[in-house]
């Protein structure tokens, strides 16, 4: 990503989205090939196990845009995904992992 | 689970079973290395017949015209690799078409998947864009779970293609089965909401030019009697999209037949004035919207789908209910009251007077509309109709009399040339008491000409209408229209003898060009069971009118002067 393109996402609003999902090798893809088939840029995931570790908890920081209702409608359409929680981009998920992320 | 004795069986043969305990009785596929232990465990089934396609792709539309002709899910097989890759197509076309089908691929051994082996490719990656779901069974004991969930997730909610990709060492592992697990079966999904069923009933009752627009939903839901009730009881005229052609029989008084790209004039002037729009089972696809900020300008919208993402994707809905289409449909019928609509209902009759569907050469059988009545003539409504991609299979959805639903099988949202022969395959595998036709062209028979083959050995009743103009004709059409009439790689230097091809690939063919008397051929060639292969020339010249541009409004449409 260019400093100019780089300078204008900043701008833009963000969404944190909260995503339950059956843990396996493929859920990652199952979930961020919905974003980037649509070039609908995704800024930050993490992803660990929860509980028993048979599910696991994703996070992603995405921009705020007008498709992002049907995101998360076809987020809930996955099979592995049980539940999507949408955030404001200040959530602490992310900001306390800023520490790790110095240039 | 129910309870049996212990017994010891492979992976292959538990895939087996559980196939034998879903109903399943004929699948579709193709061998190779990676897929041999269950081909072996196939082989000693007694419930299950196998027909071997000749491409995996013909073996994908194979399944795919079975599910379509029957509503089951169907089931197709390849090997790892090129078995694998060769299938996506089909699977890819069944996913934008809401087919249900479980597509069954043998993958590498567990230990060499990710070291590039012999025939390995990431099967599991290639399908999870055009897929419902998909497996990567890691495990033999994981069989006896996915296998059920696979059917379940193909027919439940919308319905659409599930891949299963089983290493050759889950295959062969034996394990001790204890139980078995139930079959996976269709959900009932969430009921209407009441409020908004109410509240769409309202707003019928008061719309003063409402149209109902029928999408392929409403065949998958089994709900097309429902939706001609509704109509009926509302006077509500009806357009359908290429996928719900059979809803509503062509012929009846409120029909309004196919909407968008090549709809009939009047089918995209009534929708142009409509008040109210009630989407049932639909998706607002480009070829049926053309421009989306000038479709039903003035419209209000209900949209009742299972898909809770089809609703506002393209068009805001005032009220959106996520339903089973039947069981929304059978509700909101009561609520609904009666209304003769009678200035509507003029006005629409008018319209269709004013601005009729140019139907040149109707009672020409050497012309392609006169053929394509010629065809129906022969035929009543337990026939199915499957065609392949081009200008064919839009005037056969134009000019067609389709009357039933799952009558039509076409490739919609993929629009995939080589579909047809195939999916008419499978049709008649399915329902071997119906007689299929196939419209096809001289481009699409090419891409999967093989499944002649498949046709002739299992002496499969298609009659495979081969409207041959020597050119890609949409794409001709397309380069005349819209790119200064340049035309390139759209008009063929070199073509087979169809008539002599198809006989060497064992089918009988009859050329209409050399017969004197096109009609008595017909009828000849529809009398004689199993496959033949009807020859006619098409003027390359014919273009498929009317035509909204891509991109334009559908009211800008060209060509549609009778
Ligand atoms: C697999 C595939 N490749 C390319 C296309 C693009 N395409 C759409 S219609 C068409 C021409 C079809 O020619 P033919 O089967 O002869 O039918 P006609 O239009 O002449 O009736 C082409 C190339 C397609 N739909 N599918
Ligand atoms: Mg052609």
């Amino acid at each position: 990503m260019n400093a100019s393109n780089r300078n204008e996402n900043q701008a833009l609003a963000r969404a944190v989205l909260e995503i339950d999902v059956a843990n396996h090798p493929g859920v990652m893809s199952h979930v961020v090939g919905l974003f980037s088939r649509r070039a609908y840029n995704v800024e930050g995931i993490l992803c660990l196990p929860v509980g028993d570790g048979r599910q696991s908890r994703i996070w992603l920081l995405v921009g705020e845009d007008q498709r992002l209702p049907q995101m998360i409608r076809q987020l809930e359409k996955l099979e592995d995904v049980g539940a999507v929680r949408r955030h404001h981009a200040e959530h602490a998920v992310f900001t306390q992992l800023e520490a790790f992320f110095r240039p | 689970m129910s309870e049996t004795p212990n017994e010891t069986l492979t992976g292959a043969q538990i895939t087996v079973r559980l196939l034998e305990r879903q109903g399943v009785r004929l699948v579709t596929g193709y061998p190779g290395g990676a897929i041999l232990p269950i081909y072996d465990a196939l082989g000693q089934s007694t419930a299950i017949r196998h027909v071997l396609a000749r491409h995996e792709q013909g073996a994908g539309f194979i399944a795919q015209g079975m599910a379509r002709v029957s509503g089951e899910v169907a089931v197709c097989m390849a090997s790892s690799g090129p078995g694998a890759t060769n299938l996506l197509t089909a699977i890819a076309d069944a996913k934008l078409d809401s087919i249900p089908l479980v597509a069954i691929t043998g993958q590498v051994p567990k230990a060499m998947i990710g070291t590039d082996a012999f025939q390995e490719v990431d099967t599991y990656g290639l399908s999870i864009p055009i897929t419902k779901h998909n497996f990567l069974v890691s495990s033999t004991e994981e069989l006896l779970e996915v296998i059920p969930r696979a059917f379940a997730i193909a027919a439940s909610g919308r319905p659409g293609p599930v891949l299963i990709d089983i290493p050759k060492d889950v295959q062969s592992r034996a394990i001790e089965v204890a139980a078995w697990p139930e079959p996976g079966h269709r959900s009932a999904p969430a009921a209407a909401d009441g409020m908004a069923l109410a509240e769409a009933a309202g707003l019928i009752a008061a719309a003063k030019k409402p149209l109902l627009y029928l999408g392929g939903g409403v065949i998958h839901a089994g709900a097309a009697d429902l939706a001609v009730k509704l109509a009926e009881k509302a006077n509500l005229p009806t357009v359908m999209t290429l996928m719900a052609l059979g809803a509503m029989p062509v012929d009846h008084p409120l029909s309004l037949g196919m909407l968008g790209m090549h709809g009939a004039p009047y089918t995209n002037l009534a929708l142009d004035e409509c008040d109210l729009l009630i989407a049932v089972g639909a998706r607002f696809d480009d070829r049926a919207t053309g421009k989306v900020a000038a479709f039903c300008p003035q419209a209000r919208i209900i949209h009742i789908d299972i898909d809770a993402a089809e609703l506002d994707k393209i068009k805001t809905a005032h009220v959106g209910i996520v339903a089973d289409v039947g069981e929304a449909l059978t509700r909101l019928l009561p609520l609904v009251p009666e209304n003769p609509r009678k200035s509507w209902v003029d006005r629409v009759d008018a319209l269709k007077t004013a601005h009729p569907q140019p139907l040149p050469g109707l009672d020409d059988p050497r012309s392609h509309f006169g053929l394509i009545r010629a065809v129906a003539a022969c035929l009543d409504d337990d026939a199915i109709v499957a065609t392949d991609v081009g200008q064919h299979q839009m005037w056969a959805a134009q000019a067609y009399p389709l009357r039933r639903p799952r009558q039509w099988l076409t490739s919609g949202g993929l629009g995939t040339m080589g579909f047809g022969v195939p999916a008419a395959i499978g049709a008649a595998l399915a329902a071997p008491e119906r007689t299929v036709v196939c419209f096809t062209g001289d481009g699409s028979i090419l891409m999967n000409i093989q499944e002649l083959v498949t046709a002739a050995e299992q002496g499969a009743n298609v009659k495979i209408v081969l409207m041959n103009n020597a050119v890609l004709g949409l794409v001709h059409q397309q380069q005349t229209l819209f790119y200064g009439q340049r035309l390139f790689a759209s008009e063929f230097q070199a073509m087979p003898d169809f008539v002599t091809t198809a006989r060497a690939l064992g089918i009988a063919a009859v050329d209409l060009d050399q017969a004197a008397n096109p009609c008595a051929a017909l009828a000849d060639a529809f009398a004689r069971p199993g496959p033949c292969l009807i020859h006619a020339g098409i003027d390359a010249e014919q273009k498929v009118y009317p035509m909204v541009p891509p991109g334009a409004a559908n009211r800008d449409m060209i060509g549609a002067q009778a």
